[in-house]
């Protein structure tokens, strides 16, 4: 159902780390890119070079490639394709009455 | 020399060797990423180099401006502390290196932030927030090194070993300077002592303490340097981008 980023092991010493970044406050952490780190701290550092260099940013996370569990592209019509004829999912049925503001 | 004028040239030169020194890593470093890291940190010496180097020169008053002091001196005329001009080594030692840079760096850039002299106090009030990024970089790699595995612990060692008798000219005294370089070694020590013992390296017997680098007496390794550093310059003077 699922296909999970080949786990290398311990032996690598440099694995692959995904990178996300808040830009600013309220806003939610977006994926931004990988970079290669032997551990979490210097990840992060990493990150911060790589990806924060003109200020794109307030905050950053950084999550071992490995444990990420991704849906598979053989699989996306099973996943996503039941959702396209359900119309009743959008708020589209509700009539807004007059003078309601922030809508 | 007045001693505003020697003191600023030597913190300028100290930054624009070491970011000479470090740029050499580019395209060489371990890993993209850590190649980007040294640029960085490079880049960062580099533009203080600038402001230093600048105000340098006009505390001298005689015209010469960032890019006659940077490139149009030679060696003997360098004031910076030879533990910069150091070839770069291993990996190892070129993060023991920017240890004792930074670990010394921080305490004078913070110093600096509240003396009297307002421009020195600018330049330390920016550059201090860049030394805490240098000294973060290279105690990280230093701690990984040296608490690694036995051979990155033994080439960790002998970088720290390397580079120690090179520290103790950081911190001669200079009573006339802004700031005597003499007052910031407890920081120093305190420091490196935390950063090698997290990283169960030992901290090197004081022994052999060469200097002359802040009266223009260099290793010659220098001279390299700078030939690489300035040939454009004075092949092609004034040129531009």
């Amino acid at each position: 159902m699922s296909e999970r980023t080949e786990r290398t092991g311990a032996s690598d010493p440099s694995p692959l780390w995904e990178v996300f970044v808040r830009a600013r406050r309220g806003l939610a952490h977006s994926h931004v890119g990988s970079l290669h780190a032997p551990d979490a701290e210097v990840a992060l550092r990493h990150a911060r070079d790589l990806y924060t260099r003109r200020q794109e940013g307030v905050s950053i996370w950084v999550v071992p490639a490995s444990a990420i569990t991704a849906s598979s592209p053989d699989e996306k019509d099973a996943f996503f394709d039941p959702a396209a004829d359900k119309v009743y999912r959008h708020p589209t049925f509700y009539e807004v009455p007059e003078g309601v503001a922030h809508l | 020399m007045s001693a505003p004028f020697a003191f600023t040239l030597a913190l300028g030169d100290d930054a624009l060797i070491a970011a000479q020194r470090l740029a050499e890593w580019s395209t060489r470093a371990p890993e993209m990423e850590e190649d980007i890291a040294l640029a960085n940190i490079a880049l960062d010496q580099l533009g203080a180099a600038r402001l230093l180097l600048t105000y340098a020169g006009e505390l001298e008053g005689a015209g010469r401006d960032e890019d006659a002091l940077a490139f149009l001196r030679d060696d003997r005329e360098f004031r910076n502390c030879l533990l910069v001009e150091l070839p770069n080594g291993d990996f190892a030692v070129t993060m023991a290196k920017l240890l004792a840079l930074s670990a010394y760096q921080l305490p004078l850039y913070t110093a600096l932030a509240g003396c009297a002299d307002e421009r020195l106090a600018a330049i330390g009030g920016k550059a201090r927030k860049e030394s805490a990024y240098h000294l973060d970089h290279a105690a990280l790699w230093v701690k990984r090194l040296g608490d690694g595995t036995e051979e990155s612990h033994r080439r960790m060692q002998a970088g720290v070993d390397q580079v120690w008798p090179y520290v103790h000219e950081l911190f001669a005294a200079q009573p006339e300077a802004p700031i005597d370089p003499a007052t910031l070694r407890g920081d120093f020590d305190a420091t490196v002592a935390a950063v090698l013992a997290e990283a169960t390296l030992a901290v090197p017997q004081s022994g052999w303490a060469p200097a002359g680098g802040r009266d223009g007496v260099h290793t010659e390794h220098l001279s390299y340097l700078l030939a690489e550093m300035q040939v454009l310059h004075r092949a092609h003077p004034g040129a531009r981008w």
